[in-house]
């Protein structure tokens, strides 16, 4: 664990952040296909658990006791693929070689385990996350593991019912070993989540179904994001407590300026003059401490 | 098959949903680690009651929500343990599909599903009837489907789920369904049972069906007509050899199940006999495609046929 105030590692993630945002540019650019928006607001939050909070060895990403991170959202996995190949699983142009090539693919616009050993859960179907992740956190306690399990969903994937299940279980069985973070972009396909299905006050909800809540103000600032995670008690596999819910408010497509906010940019590829002006606003855009 | 069964015994009460708690007590006291999750519909008194009295930090109740229960049992699966999940029948295959789908099949876990109350055995009316599920299991990857006929049987299923790799379904009747096998015999996961050696017909049938074919078989050779009987407990993978055995052997198919016909095991037996160019002649009885008429199940089942008179008739009418 790093202290909140070590400025030199702040700025040595925030360096790691734009590097995974032009690899995934750079990656979306060549498959042709990917959900930039998501994507990129979810960048600070996996760079800061995957590089520095979990424990995690990207040399063995079965290690048994390691931590869990579920990536609800499995339309992002784009990332995922992206953080795994800088850590050096594999490399970029492996992923371009075997992205959704039939019988040779390795890797595909949703998350799968069987492929990429280091996904935990194949996903893709919304509002899956939340309740396997309470599965793990139980089967965690039944067998007193010391691992955490981190599941992050979408704020547009929390109208799906299935979440608000597992939000229930979670609160009855007090999984103290659980971590549910919102990126919470607000936009979802077809335009903002206030409009398309109001998810507010999520603290308020969340608290009464039994939750702590921690809040991010900025979810794309690194040094809020690492504040947050500092704040996180030690992982207890048994002792019943409040499991955690980390509302991450982020920006859709952040870092490229024609994308952030825009619902337009959820899914799709990007053209060549695209991902110069992209490059180049990731580049621009990056927070200078 | 030289086993004794029902065809040579009166009948025996049985309880198939009393048999997988009993023997998940069995395999726990037998120090075997597994996880068991259930619903809000398992009696304290019932044997998986006991279970959760005994061993309470391994048995976690989801309450009435069967899709998270599904996508959490996946969970614990993935956190290394094997997992048997009770879940009410009617509410299993339909409310959680995508759960089953996804987090049980496509993400290849240990867990077996045990559905309750199949096909129109709750009572209760169309609510409360599981008679699409067959359909669906059929239609998704790496499912491995079973159906026991009795109590003896889905006791050897859930031993048997223990060593076995993937995801299960056991498709379990309400309870009361009179026992087939009368002695011990071999079970293998996708190996279909001949229970009867006929020269007329084949009745081939699964799950609480299986006693009725039984009666209208002995019912039949009475009449001096020789009707065999196929246990077809793995709807999936499907024996399928067993069935063009029988096939080529008796001619005359009957298929007996308490699902729609439409999807079920008729279904995959005409699609099997059909692709090997069968000639003979082939019968379908199942829940006619339309809402359950209300009833008790024996009631239904003599309704649509589907009892041994019925089942008997139309061995009958395919000789005449």
């Amino acid at each position: 664990m790093m202290s909140s105030i070590d400025r030199k590692r702040i700025i040595e993630l925030e360096d790691k952040c734009l590097k995974i945002r032009k690899d995934l540019l750079n990656f979306i650019y060549q498959i042709g296909m990917g959900h930039l928006g998501g994507e990129l607001s979810i960048v600070e939050m996996v760079v800061a658990l995957y590089y520095e909070y979990m424990k995690y060895d990207p040399e063995n990403p079965k290690m048994e006791d390691r931590d869990r991170f579920i990536l609800s959202k499995g339309h992002c996995s784009e990332t995922l693929y992206t953080v795994f190949q800088d850590m050096g699983m594999f490399t970029m142009e492996y992923m371009v070689e075997h992205f959704e090539t039939l019988n040779t693919a390795r890797f595909g616009m949703h998350s799968n385990r069987k492929y990429v050993p280091a996904i935990e859960l194949s996903a893709g179907s919304l509002g899956h996350g939340l309740p396997a992740a309470v599965g793990m956190a139980l089967g965690a306690r039944a067998s007193k593991a010391p691992w955490r399990t981190i599941v992050m969903v979408g704020d547009g994937e929390m109208d799906e019912g299935t979440n608000w299940e597992a939000i229930m279980a979670a609160g009855h069985y007090k999984l103290g070993n659980l971590v549910a973070i919102v990126d919470k972009n607000q936009v979802q396909m077809t335009g903002f989540t206030a409009q398309v299905m109001n998810l507010d006050p999520l603290d308020k909800k969340i608290e009464a179904f039994g939750w702590e809540v921690i809040q991010i103000e900025d979810g794309n600032d690194m040094l809020q994001v690492c504040e947050a995670l500092e704040e996180l008690p030690e992982c207890d596999p048994v002792t019943p407590r409040k499991p955690i819910f980390i509302i991450s408010n982020t920006v859709k497509g952040k870092g490229v300026n024609f994308m952030e906010g825009n619902y337009k940019w959820h899914g799709g590829g990007i053209a060549k003059e695209q991902l110069e002006e992209a490059l180049a606003d990731v580049e621009k855009n990056r927070k200078v401490r | 098959m030289a086993v004794k069964t029902t065809f040579d015994f009166d009948q025996m009460l049985s309880n198939a949903k009393e048999a997988y708690g009993e023997e998940l007590m069995k395999l726990a006291e037998e120090g075997r680690e597994f996880l068991f999750t259930y619903s809000d519909n398992v009696a304290p008194s019932s044997s998986a009651g006991k279970i959760i009295e005994k061993y309470p930090d391994r048995c976690f109740n989801f309450g009435i929500a069967e899709p998270n229960q599904v996508g959490a049992s996946a969970g614990m699966a993935l956190a290394g343990h094997i997992v048997f999940a009770q879940v009410f029948g009617p509410f299993l295959p339909l409310r959680a599909a995508d759960q089953i789908h996804t987090d049980i099949a496509y993400n290849d876990v240990n867990v077996r599903l045990i559905g309750t109350h199949s096909g129109v055995t709750a009572g209760g009316g169309p609510t409360h009837n599981d008679i699409a599920d067959l359909a669906l299991y059929r239609a998704i990857p790496n499912l491995t489907v079973v159906v026991p006929a009795d109590a003896g049987q889905c006791r050897k299923v859930i031993r048997a789920s223990m060593e076995y790799d993937g995801p299960m379904i056991i498709r379990i009747d309400r309870a009361g369904s009179p026992d087939i096998y009368a002695e011990d015999y071999e079970f293998q996961i996708g190996k279909a049972i001949e229970l009867v050696e006929g020269k007329d017909a084949a009745i081939i049938s699964t799950g609480s069906s299986l006693y009725e074919c039984m009666m209208a078989a002995k019912m039949l050779k009475e009449e001096g007509i020789s009707a065999g009987v196929l246990d077809m407990h793995t709807i999936k993978p499907l024996d399928t050899d067993a069935i063009l055995r029988v096939a080529y052997k008796a001619g005359n198919i009957v298929t007996v199940e308490d699902h729609s016909i439409n999807g079920g095991l008729g279904g995959a037996v005409a699609e099997v006999l059909c692709e090997a160019g069968y000639h003979g002649k082939f019968k379908r009885v199942a829940m006619p495609d339309t809402f359950s008429v209300l009833g008790d199940p024996d009631e239904i089942y003599k309704f649509y046929g589907m009892d041994r008179t019925g089942i008997a008739e139309q061995i009958r009418s395919m000789l005449r």
